[in-house]
């Protein structure tokens, strides 16, 4: 296997005095397609911050193409080529749709244009002039994923983008994952429906108590569905 | 002349204009705390005192090296906002995290020590400060007669408040400042240098104050005092506007400024007061501020 994407080793983190990452360790190839599965509070949220750089205090090494990011601020882990769907969707209330959308700066050439971003998402070439937060939780979404993707990120770390969406919703989100994919997009992702994750990762990680504690490809995955019932508790 | 519920027309016109120029101070004044306090969150009681050191940068520039007021319009603005630029730096960087008072307290530290550092080298009697020969004399209107130079003040304040408006509003500059104001973890994680950001829109803000007291020279002596008389009201405009609003700032600034005049020519005894007056009954009905985006 050549040298991975992403190479995350011993990774530490804190809010405040607690510590909520304990030597988490994963590695994502170029294209690949990554599924962090674990309960709500099981660090699955803190690691991608903690990839980004937004969390208290992190201690350890997340090294991207190669560069170890974990002295480097958030702007400038950015600025080498990750980005972030948090799982709050981030959409910002005193701007509107367009405004939202053109916020990320491009970092690398290579992103979508916004022209692309609309076949995607057709509901936000409607919506372009609503304030952002007046749109359907769907609809801000697709606009939490859309405005990363014209940044030329090659690295998108996705915080549960299916989370309290309709199936139909939930299917597009699917098919616009897919469709990253075959560009070339690597993709960390962030879920607690593994028969979501199942639609479109290539390998799992499962945390617990700000560790992983388990490893597993897609192809594995039916063999293991009982494993996986007791790691998420459903 | 004519009568308006009994009071000679240019009475009340020349009120109005008062108001009117004292509201160009209090819309540039506030619409500077607004931009800093929205994206500082710290409350820049050291306003008054960088208002007053525009307005000592025109005396000094005229006195000393000749650069009229003119050039003082720009320089002055330039060289206090440096200043600003220093001042959150090595200040106000470490107390964003912390409560709105650490903020307030040394700001209102900075100011006594500046208003106190000026008092000492240049006494507090105030120095005066020529019209520029362009806009001197005025303009007789009819029904009034208007100075040129206020008539410039008026202007310069409206071109100012609602450019700075268009920026924040309507601009992809103000797009990421207005982002950065709701969430600033965010918009670093785009990847846009928000500390950047922020040491330049405090400059930005203590540049607007400093323009302001330029502006004042020639209409109030410049004086060490001068602004921390005028902070005061303009900080119960900006509650009365709403803290943090743009187009609050503006159109309190300006309507306080004429409701202070318009109570001159009605009811003089209440004049120095009116605008707390509003601003208490504005606290008991909408204590985010007219224009306030209640929290």
């Amino acid at each position: 296997m050549s040298e991975p994407m992403l190479k995350v080793e011993q990774l530490e983190a804190w809010y405040g005095e607690s510590h909520v990452l304990h030597g988490v360790g994963l590695e994502i190839a170029e294209g690949e397609v990554v599924t962090l599965l674990g309960r709500n509070g099981a660090g699955k949220t803190t690691t991608l911050k903690s990839i980004m750089g937004i969390v208290g205090r992190r201690a350890g090494s997340v090294t991207f193409e190669g560069k170890e990011t974990i002295t480097r601020t958030s702007d400038a882990i950015a600025r080498a080529g990750i980005a972030l769907c948090p799982e709050e969707r981030g959409i910002f209330a005193s701007l509107d749709v367009e405004e939202n959308l053109l916020l990320p700066p491009q970092v690398r050439p290579g992103g979508l244009s916004v022209e692309q971003i609309f076949e995607l998402f057709p509901n936000l070439r409607e919506r372009l002039h609503s304030q952002g937060t007046k749109l359907s939780g769907g609809e801000q979404q697709m606009l939490a994923i859309g405005r990363i993707l014209r940044t030329g990120a090659r690295l998108l770390l996705l915080d549960e983008p299916t989370e309290g969406l309709a199936p139909v919703i939930i299917q597009q989100i699917g098919k616009t994952i897919r469709m990253l994919k075959t560009r070339g997009f690597t993709i960390l992702l962030v879920e607690q429906n593994f028969r979501f994750a199942q639609t479109v990762a290539d390998r799992y990680y499962v945390m617990e108590h700000g560790r992983i504690i388990d490893h597993m490809a897609n192809a594995d995955i039916e063999a293991n569905v009982g494993k996986l019932h007791e790691y998420l508790g459903v | 002349m004519f009568e308006i519920f009994g009071i000679p027309s240019n009475a009340l016109f020349s009120q109005l204009l008062i108001g009117l120029i004292n509201g160009s101070f209090y819309a540039l004044l506030s619409l500077g705390l607004a931009v800093i306090f929205g994206m500082l969150n710290i409350i820049n009681f050291s306003h008054g005192a960088q208002y007053m050191m525009g307005a000592f940068v025109a005396y000094l520039l005229l006195q000393y090296s000749g650069l009229n007021y003119w050039w003082a319009l720009i320089v002055a603005p330039i060289l206090v906002g440096l200043t600003g630029v220093l001042i959150e730096r090595l200040l106000l960087q470490w107390l964003y995290k912390l409560d709105h008072l650490y903020g307030l307290l040394l700001t209102f530290g900075l100011a006594l020590i500046i208003e106190g550092v000026f008092r000492n080298y240049f006494g507090a009697s105030g120095l005066p400060y020529q019209v520029p020969d362009a806009l001197r004399g005025g303009t007789n209107l009819g029904f009034m007669f208007l100075p040129n130079y206020r008539a410039w003040v008026i202007f310069i304040s409206l071109v100012v408040c609602f450019g700075t408006w268009f920026v924040i509003e309507r601009t992809k500059l103000g797009s990421n400042l207005r982002a950065a104001t709701e969430n600033p973890t965010l918009v670093r994680a785009f990847g846009i240098n928000v500390p950047r950001m922020i040491t330049l829109t405090y400059g930005f803000g203590v540049a607007l104050a400093a323009l302001a007291g330029v502006m004042a020279a020639p209409i109030y002596n410049v004086s060490p005092q001068m602004g921390a008389d005028l902070i005061i009201v303009v900080f119960a405009v900006v509650v009365i506007g709403g803290m943090g609003s743009i187009m609050g700032a503006i159109v309190t600034g300006f309507g306080l400024g004429v409701v202070e005049g318009l109570t001159k020519v009605f009811f003089p005894e209440a004049s120095n007061t009116v605008i707390f007056v509003i601003m208490a009954i504005v606290l008991l009905i909408r204590p985010a501020g007219l224009f306030g985006r209640g929290t």
